[in-house]
């Protein structure tokens, strides 16, 4: 890929050259604007801030607002800071993203080499759900996990967002498996191994690029999600979106800003050190669902 | 009792039948070659005898036991696929051992067996490998050496030759001979190759259209074609087919052409008069394969009907062994082969014998050989 990249790069002279990677890095920093803000703000002590300048540096460096976001701020009506609604997101996302993962593959897996009639009408059904506004269930979601007794419940969030993440999964997984041979799924067969064991042996150990593809589309949205999180979670189940809601929101006291900046950060950590730790196989897997090889 | 038996199987996908009551009895130790052009039928065919496809109806049975609905891991058979189909997370000796593994068969005796194959097919430096980072030729023998090694009743040959480069193709042509003459399993082949399925068969099944168009053994097939598809699909270049004209004189029957300047050739024929009684003066179809057009040195000395002729070389082509020549006769295009020496240029009139033993004649309206 990259030789190919090198091939088509225009030939431009010094000056050019110059003037684009400038461009590039105003653009770079640009972008980083906000975050650095952020980081800024949530290193200085209140009075700083309630001082007047935003954008200079911290006089005095503290992590007393990292410190009160994490523990002590006060979410709603206790003073327990974001620490558990970190962990509730957590026990959320992580069994939604690895349910849906897995179901998405063994969908791709039934879709492209066990075909049966009408497999692509329902693929079409499942790709469907990818596109309905999530306001839309929101109130026969709400009867749905009553009846189950799921209302309020991590669980009840862990099966919302499987149930909406498995049209994008299968998508991801269904166009991979789509390009993946399938004389190789028959020779398995041939040599004994069952439909589960041809799953596993040949086609999971094939599949990192797309896994990983989806584990971060699925990450992120997931961890990201607000409107279920407020909509079907107890104060015991919240995610941390809704909790960072609560803290920045609270109509009451002085609104401290180097704390909601701590907290804003502490919500965005989690789907930054999955894009910084997986992100270079995202385009690759992205690219191999296309073109092969 | 065949050891492989293929009875009145049909396959139809939806309404459309695409085999047709197709019945071949395989002996045990037989090398069958299913050949044809693509779309013939003969994938489905062996995909069904694999049980990867599903059998319309009809039966086939290994060992007179029949294999209906069982699953193709149970049937004892091996194949090999076009594409290898090597998993390309294992390397080599795990993708040999695998339909072992999945037999349930202990650590100790995949082994033995992996070491057994790997020794016949000279892989044994390979077996740590990914197929990643093996050559085509490397790929084929693993791909030989995991259906090898089950010891199957039946191999299954799909197309494996087909991804190799010319030179490596002869070559792995000759091995698989060579393992077929060593191991005397029963082997089913399907290619679309006619040299391919020439060399290595003990018998052919030429397809088309979903039909058996002939069954025998390779002589007969290239010498007495059932009909004018399996002539012209048969043999390269492929065989001459002319419009002729049958002359019957007394117990004597000729075929009457026309050289390059339209004057009559009269071309005795290798059958007896009575058995094309009534065709007087009606039109065939004349057959002659390209090698019994010759110089005249290279003419065969034990042949019995030999005509010579003289006629225009439009074309010649050195292949280096031989030197084929285009001519023409009855308005068309006609292949000769000479010997490589002979002495032809194109635009001469040159010197032709034509070795009629072997010439064949096809009902122009059935397209089938007659007698």
């Amino acid at each position: 890929m990259s030789v190919a990249t090198q091939d088509t790069a225009l030939r431009t002279g010094r000056v050019a050259r110059t003037l684009i990677y400038l461009f590039l890095l105003l653009m770079a920093l640009f972008y980083l604007l906000p975050f650095g803000i952020m980081v800024i703000n949530s290193l200085k002590p209140l009075s700083e801030i309630t001082g007047g300048n935003m954008m200079s540096l911290p006089q005095e460096w503290t992590l007393d607002a990292w410190r009160a976001a994490w523990s002590t701020a006060q979410i709603g009506v206790e003073p327990t800071g974001m620490r558990p609604y970190f962990w509730n997101s957590i026990k959320m996302v992580v069994p939604a993203v690895a349910i849906s993962t897995v179901l998405g593959a063994l969908n791709g897996y039934v879709l492209t080499k066990w075909r049966f009639r009408g497999d692509t009408i329902l693929f079409g059904l499942m790709l469907f759900s990818c596109f309905i506004p999530f306001q839309i269930v929101l109130i026969p979601m709400a009867r749905v996990l009553g009846l189950m007794g799921l209302a309020g419940t991590t669980s009840g969030l862990i099966l919302v967002h499987v149930v909406y993440g498995i049209g994008f999964s299968t998508l991801y997984f269904r166009n991979y498996y789509a390009v993946f041979p399938t004389e190789l799924v028959r020779a398995a067969m041939m040599d004994g191994a069952g439909f589960f064991r041809i799953f596993w042996r040949i086609l999971m150990p094939s599949s990192g690029p797309i896994t990983v593809v989806c584990i971060i589309w699925q990450f992120t949205n997931i961890w990201n999600d607000f409107l279920f999180g407020a909509s079907f979670a107890d104060f015991d189940s919240q995610p941390i979106t809704v909790a960072l809601n609560n803290l920045v929101n609270s109509s009451t006291g002085v609104k401290e800003y180097n704390v909601h900046f701590a907290g804003a950060i502490y919500a965005a950590l989690p789907t930054l050190l999955v894009y910084i730790v997986a992100g270079r196989y995202f385009v690759r897997g992205l690219m191999s669902g296309s073109v092969k090889g | 009792m065949s050891f492989l038996k293929i009875d009145n199987v049909t396959k139809r996908y939806g309404a459309v039948e695409v085999l047709h009551r197709v019945d071949i009895d395989v002996q045990q130790g037989e090398f069958l070659v299913l050949v044809g052009p693509s779309g013939c039928g003969k994938s489905t065919l062996l995909n069904m005898i694999a049980g990867l496809e599903e059998i319309s109806s009809g039966t086939i049975a290994i060992k007179d036991k029949p294999m209906n609905g069982v699953h193709p891991s149970k049937r004892n058979i091996a194949m090999v696929f076009q594409s290898y189909a090597l998993y390309p997370n294992m390397t080599v000796g795990k993708n040999i051992t695998f339909g072992l593994e999945m037999h349930g068969v202990p650590k100790e005796d995949r082994d033995r067996a992996m070491d057994k194959v790997a020794d016949m097919l000279q892989i044994k430096p390979l077996l740590d490998r990914k197929p990643g980072q093996l050559s085509g030729g490397q790929r084929q023998r693993v791909a030989m050496g995991r259906a090898l090694v089950r010891d199957p009743d039946v191999f299954l040959f799909d197309e494996p030759l087909s991804n190799l480069d010319a030179k490596l193709r002869v070559d792995m042509r000759t091995e698989i001979k060579k393992l077929h003459q060593r191991l005397g399993t029963t082997i089913v082949y399907v290619t679309h190759d006619q040299i391919e399925a020439m060399t290595l068969s003990t018998r052919i099944a030429v397809m088309n259209g979903g039909y058996i168009q002939q069954l025998g053994t390779p002589k007969e097939i290239y010498d007495t074609p059932n009909n004018i598809f399996v002539a012209a699909f048969m043999g390269s270049p492929s065989m001459n087919l002319l419009d002729a004209v049958i002359r019957i004189k007394g117990p004597d029957a000729a075929a009457e052409i026309t050289d390059y300047n339209g004057h009559p050739i009269t071309l005795p024929l290798p059958l007896p008069a009575a058995s094309l009684a009534g065709r007087d003066g009606t039109k065939v179809v004349l057959g002659i394969r390209p090698e019994a057009i010759t110089d005249p040195d290279g003419a065969d000395k034990s042949a019995k009907i030999v005509v010579q002729m003289q006629n225009k070389i439009d074309v010649t082509e050195p292949a280096g062994s031989d030197t084929f020549i285009t001519t023409t006769m009855v308005g068309k295009d006609v292949i000769g082969r000479m010997r490589a020496d002979a002495h032809v240029n194109a635009g001469d009139i040159a010197d032709l014998s034509i070795n009629m033993d072997k010439a064949v004649i096809f009902d122009p309206k059935s397209e089938d050989r007659i007698v």
